[in-house]
């Protein structure tokens, strides 16, 4: 009886206590940057890298240097767990907290998607950085989303790019059989379009082979892969299926260095339950792994020495840690970029939004911030959210990632027509009209 | 049209006609394939036996048991005091899922039952990964997840290890559940709650029993399948994989979880292979529900499943 | 002593058949009814009503469809997910295809071609059983997700293979889209579940929903009295499916705005049995005390240490909260096996007589 009595005002509880809605007094030289991020849940060990290295970089921002230009960067990490639900409950309670968000980075596809029509009505940037919609990378259709350093489609074009680099030139492509293994949902099949053009104008045999969702049980494609015997494969995977492709094609004895994963596939989570098997397993990346940079120096001085680090030190320098890294670098400089206009003092998300759109980065400042030969430069212009989107390949050696490439420049004469004709398509759906840049400053 | 009817019937078995030694590589990664979702099922089938109740966490059971394994492992212990405590820790699991779980909801309906494993599923998620972490574990038992020929055909080693692993598992339980005295207890209670209560089988001990044997079956289980994935909470999922299989065989039958898991795993393989390309491909997941479908259109209790009698 | 029905004496019929006879229950509905309508959109934030009560209005409709499927009508569905979806591009593809066709028309119709679909796959039920029928509904959800995903009609060609939520007005009022504000979504969300809620509850007071209950509690007995079983069973699923495929459409047009497939997977399934179950099984007012749960208590959990004041690390956070869901759901069955709606009606009861014992 009185065990009936509690649940019943146990569950009057959700219904009055009111939402912690957000505190709107920011504190004098602060702006608020949320992190959304997945640490538990069947992308955890994707995610956790990731939202470390961008706590990391922020907070040592912070530490060493008070701040961008001295307004501090306030982090708020929000759990996602990569549920398109949980990602918009975060994002609306986020929003508006401690003077508004600048920025937001879903770290997801499907979020992205969820949180695009909403960032021209809220005024929030979304930085969706090498993922979600290809298409938003024509700012002319889609001022508040960015996509840079690249796109999917880019990706896939460097990708065959290398391949031909590696078989003696393009033109030796013709007749050669290339497998695309993919995820069996939106993000898998981006790809698809741009390889199966690439194929017409190359001539290369092109197998799609779809892994549906989750992907734990693969016998049946890499079967396929053992009868096709394919030059060349190439996954755009997600969570345990790069696991188990691995791990598959180690088993039937694939030649790994001819086995190349796209830059959400080739981590260190992707290769180590298939231990000494994934051995020259490729993947693409669009920033170097390893901790030999200065701003690793920096992070474990100012981050982990004084104990402000979420995550363990010997995790430092991978793939995905050091994708957060740059992820975070591209937020602290498009904030300068914005204040060398507007001031140093706490943006508008309009100002960021300008920041955004015409950061410039280049090899001198990234040599200045400790991050030299670490990513490539960016120019971020207002027809072109991507910033021309070279990629480099990386591999696997047993122990750690390692560049194998140097720059692979994509095949823009192929992908940005298409890019330009798919915004039109998806501006026009959400009822946009195309800015004029030539009318903007 | 006619084209249409040719692809779909006849193409594909030339195909397979074409070269048989691929047609019986395919057949034997889908019969190694289905005996890896029987092991699975088999903690289903162990549990509905003997309490009644469909265990709807039994997939985060299977992803505790690995992870617990594996944590254990990474902390130093040799493997077979790892495995050793891990059964213990499955079986203290049991003992408290019988508290707290199973005796204040002795005499509800089924659904009420399953829906307190639900509970249990997302309390066992939780605190799978809150003592061991989500990221992802590599698990060494000492099997090499390597191929070799036999007549021209691939044979993969982890698959053969798992294979003969669950028909040593189905042969133990078909003797225990045969043969001893608690087996016979099992059974007695699977029939009929009341009756055995009332010839004096103590119904709680027999739970704490059957969910400490379908720990086991998790372990066995957790260690094939994290040895191919690698431990991480996408373990838990394999559950979905194991319905069909649990379906086709009959909620309540050991033999019926083998046989069922031979016939998805071999008839999803070759769809996807023959098939597959026809359509598009990823047609794996739903052609197993299908022809579990087909089955129990014939025989709707799956296929060794009990009889169910109707009474007005 | 306030809840009382002494002296209200029904001198008509129609009266006497009303949804809610006992006047204090009328007077309370109206009362929540009002506030749903005019105080929650002056006064809720963004956040309240754009994260938490539009979700929880389109799942109530989608649990209200479940649940008179598997509550009223015995037959256990697996498949919400997949019907969802349908309902979700079929939407698509009628405001694509119809720019001036009316959106709340467009929930409708989709509604109807989920129907129909509905009605295909109900059909193992006359020879399947119990959980085994759960195979043929589990079969629809994996095939329609998969059919979304390969046959690219569906989503107009798109090259990010999503589908989106295009501007439409409503009487000049914009609904859905980028635009569309979020108490405009969310009255229209309530106008839907509350036309469908009164629907359904005249649907189970009725001879359908007798029909259903007969087949539910006793099928051979029921096929003896004449009760039709082909009928009876493929008219549950017709009604289920229409309820869900509208809700699949709130899904997409009035809550997320873009979705793929991925967003209609079997989670969402086991997510609307869950607050079946846990509503209480074959009670209208049950779907939405699940939904309810089912939706507002992890969010209340994820806010519980910011009102604390604790500063958790959020993975933390997160497997305490899934901790304390679990163990709620265990300690609420254990307490009233159920399901809310009972514990409702127990409270209704004991305040009958309060402040008397009995």
């Amino acid at each position: 009886m009185t065990l009936r009595r509690a649940v019943i005002v146990l569950l009057a509880l959700p219904v009055i206590a009111g939402p912690a809605a957000g505190i709107v007094s920011a504190q004098a030289k602060e702006m608020f940057v949320p992190s959304t991020v997945y640490r538990t849940g069947a992308y955890a060990p994707s995610g956790i890298p990731f939202a470390n290295g961008l706590w990391d970089y922020l907070t040592m921002i912070n530490e060493r240097d008070g701040g961008v230009n001295g307004v501090r960067l306030v982090v708020e990490e929000c759990e996602t767990q990569y549920d398109t639900k949980q990602g918009v409950e975060c994002y609306e309670r986020l929003k508006g907290k401690n003077g508004g968000a600048m920025v937001f980075n879903p770290l997801s596809t499907a979020i992205t998607y969820q949180l695009i029509p909403k960032a021209g009505v809220d005024k929030i940037v979304i930085h969706s950085m090498g993922y979600g919609m290809t298409a938003a990378a024509d700012g002319r259709w889609f001022p508040w989303v960015f996509t840079f350093p690249t796109t999917y489609w880019s990706q896939a074009s460097s990708v065959i790019r290398y391949i031909g680099q590696q078989e003696g030139g393009l033109d030796k492509l013709k007749g050669k059989k290339i497998v695309h293994i993919y995820h069996n949902s939106a993000y898998g099949k981006e790809a698809n379009p741009t390889l199966e053009e690439l194929a017409r104008l190359h001539g290369f045999e092109l197998t799609l082979l779809a892994v549906d969702h989750p992907g734990q049980e693969q016998k049946a494609t890499w079967l396929q892969v053992r009868r096709i015997n394919p030059a060349w494969v190439f996954m755009s995977g997600w969570g345990v299926m790069n696991q188990v492709a691995v791990k598959e094609a180690a088993a039937i004895n694939f030649p790994m260095d001819h086995f190349i994963g796209n830059w959400w596939s080739a981590s260190e989570a992707d290769v180590i339950p298939a231990g000494d098997g994934a051995k020259g397993y490729k993947g693409a990346t669009f920033h170097a792994p390893g901790s030999n940079f200065k701003v690793h120096a920096d992070i474990v001085k100012f981050v982990y020495d004084r104990s402000k680090n979420i995550g363990p030190k010997d995790r430092i320098g991978e793939a995905l840690y050091n994708r957060g890294v740059v992820n975070a670098m591209y937020l602290t400089e498009a904030f300068r970029t914005a204040m060398a206009k507007y001031g140093n003092k706490p943006l508008t998300t309009e100002q960021v939004r300008w920041g955004y759109e015409h950061l410039s980065l280049t090899e001198a400042r990234l040599d200045q911030i400790g991050l030299k030969g670490f990513t490539h430069p960016v120019k971020v212009t207002c027809e072109d959210h991507e910033g021309s989107g070279p990629v480099l390949i990386q591999q696997w050696d047993g122990k750690k990632w390692s560049i194998v490439s140097d720059w692979i420049q994509p095949m823009r004469e192929v992908v940005r027509p298409k890019l330009e004709a798919a915004a039109v398509e998806e501006g026009k759906k959400l009822g946009y009209t195309m800015r004029d840049c030539s009318k903007e400053n | 049209m006619l084209d249409v009817l040719y692809g779909v019937l006849v193409a594909p078995v030339k195909d397979m006609a074409g070269s048989p030694a691929f047609l019986a590589e395919v057949v034997i990664g889908g019969l190694a394939a289905g005996l890896m979702y029987s092991l699975v099922a088999l903690g289903f089938v162990l549990i509905y036996k003997a309490s009644g109740v469909f265990n709807f966490a039994q997939g985060v059971m299977v992803l505790f048991a690995a992870l617990t394994l594996v944590g254990l492992m990474e902390r130093g212990a040799p493997l077979v005091l790892a495995l050793l405590l891990t059964m213990a820790v499955m079986g203290a699991l049991a003992f408290a899922i019988e508290r707290v779980v199973l005796r204040p909801l002795v005499n509800q309906e089924q659904i009420i039952l399953f829906m307190a494993t639900i509970g249990l599923n997302f309390f066992l998620e939780g605190f799978g990964e809150l003592v061991w972490g989500s990221n992802v574990k590599k698990l060494d038992v000492g099997i090499p997840d390597s191929s070799f020929m036999v007549w021209g055909v691939q044979v993969n080693r982890l698959e053969l290890t798992a294979a003969i692993t669950a028909a040593v598992l189905v042969a133990v339980m078909a003797v225990f559940f045969q043969r001893t005295r608690i087996g016979r207890a099992l059974r007695a209670v699977a029939d009929d709650h009341e009756a055995a209560l009332s010839i004096g089988i103590p119904l709680n001990t027999i739970w704490i029993v059957v969910w400490s044997a379908a720990g086991l079956v998790a372990i066995v289980a957790g260690i094939m399948w994290g040895a191919k994935s690698g431990v991480q909470f996408s373990l838990s999922l394999i559950a979905l994989k194991a319905l069909p299989v649990l379906i086709l065989g009959g909620f309540t039958s050991v033999p019926g979880a083998i046989v069922g898991g031979l016939i998805i795993g071999v008839g999803e393989k070759l769809a996807e292979v023959y098939w597959g390309p026809l359509v598009g491909g990823a047609i794996e997941n739903w052609f197993a529900y299908v022809l579990a479908l087909a089955f129990l259109l014939v025989r709707p209790q799956g296929l060794f499943g009990e009889r169910i009698i109707e009474r007005v | 002593m306030i809840y009382r029905e002494a002296g209200q004496f029904k001198s008509t019929y129609a009266s006497d058949q009303a949804v809610f006879p006992i006047r204090q229950d009328r007077i309370v509905v109206g009362l929540a009814v009002a506030a749903a309508v005019i105080a929650v959109p002056l006064v809720a934030n963004e956040y309240w009503l754009q994260a938490v009560l539009i979700p929880f209005l389109i799942y109530s409709l989608a649990a209200l469809g479940l649940n008179l499927l598997t509550g009223y009508a015995g037959q256990v569905s697996l498949g919400t997910g997949g019907f969802m979806a349908v309902g979700a591009y079929t939407t698509f593809k009628l405001t694509s295809a119809f720019p001036r066709l009316s959106v709340l028309l467009a929930f409708l119709l989709a509604g109807l071609v989920t129907a129909l679909v509905g009605l295909a796959f109900g059909l193992p039920s006359l020879r399947i059983k119990g959980f085994y029928l759960a195979v043929a509904t589990l079969a629809a959800q994996f095939f329609l997700l998969w059919l979304f995903n390969k046959v690219d009609w569906f989503t107009d060609y798109a090259s990010s293979g999503t589908i989106t939520a295009p501007p439409r007005t409503v009487a000049g009022i914009m609904v859905t889209g980028p635009a569309a504000t979020a108490p405009v979504r969310y009255l229209t969300a309530l106008a839907f579940v509350a036309v469908f809620a009164l629907v359904a509850k005249n649907l189970v007071r009725g001879r359908v929903g007798r029909s259903w209950m007969a087949i539910r509690d006793r099928d051979i007995a029921a096929e003896i009295i004449g009760v039709r079983p082909l009928r009876t069973k493929l008219l549950a699923f017709t009604i289920s499916s229409f309820f869900c495929g509208v809700a699949g459409a709130e899904y997409v047009f009035l809550y997320l705005g873009g979705a793929e497939t991925l967003a209609f997977d079997i989670n969402v399934s086991f997510l609307v049995l869950f607050m079946v179950i846990i509503g209480g099984l074959g009670s209208i007012l049950g779907s939405f005390l699940g939904a309810a749960f089912i939706v507002m208590v992890p969010i209340f959990l994820t806010n519980v240490p910011h009102l604390l004041g604790l500063a958790l690390p959020v993975a933390l956070q997160k497997q305490i909260e899934l901790m304390v869901f679990g163990g709620l759901i265990i300690l609420f069955l254990i307490v009233e096996p159920h399901g809310l709606a009972r514990l409702w009606q127990i409270t209704k009861e004991k305040l009958r007589l309060w402040p008397f014992p009995y």
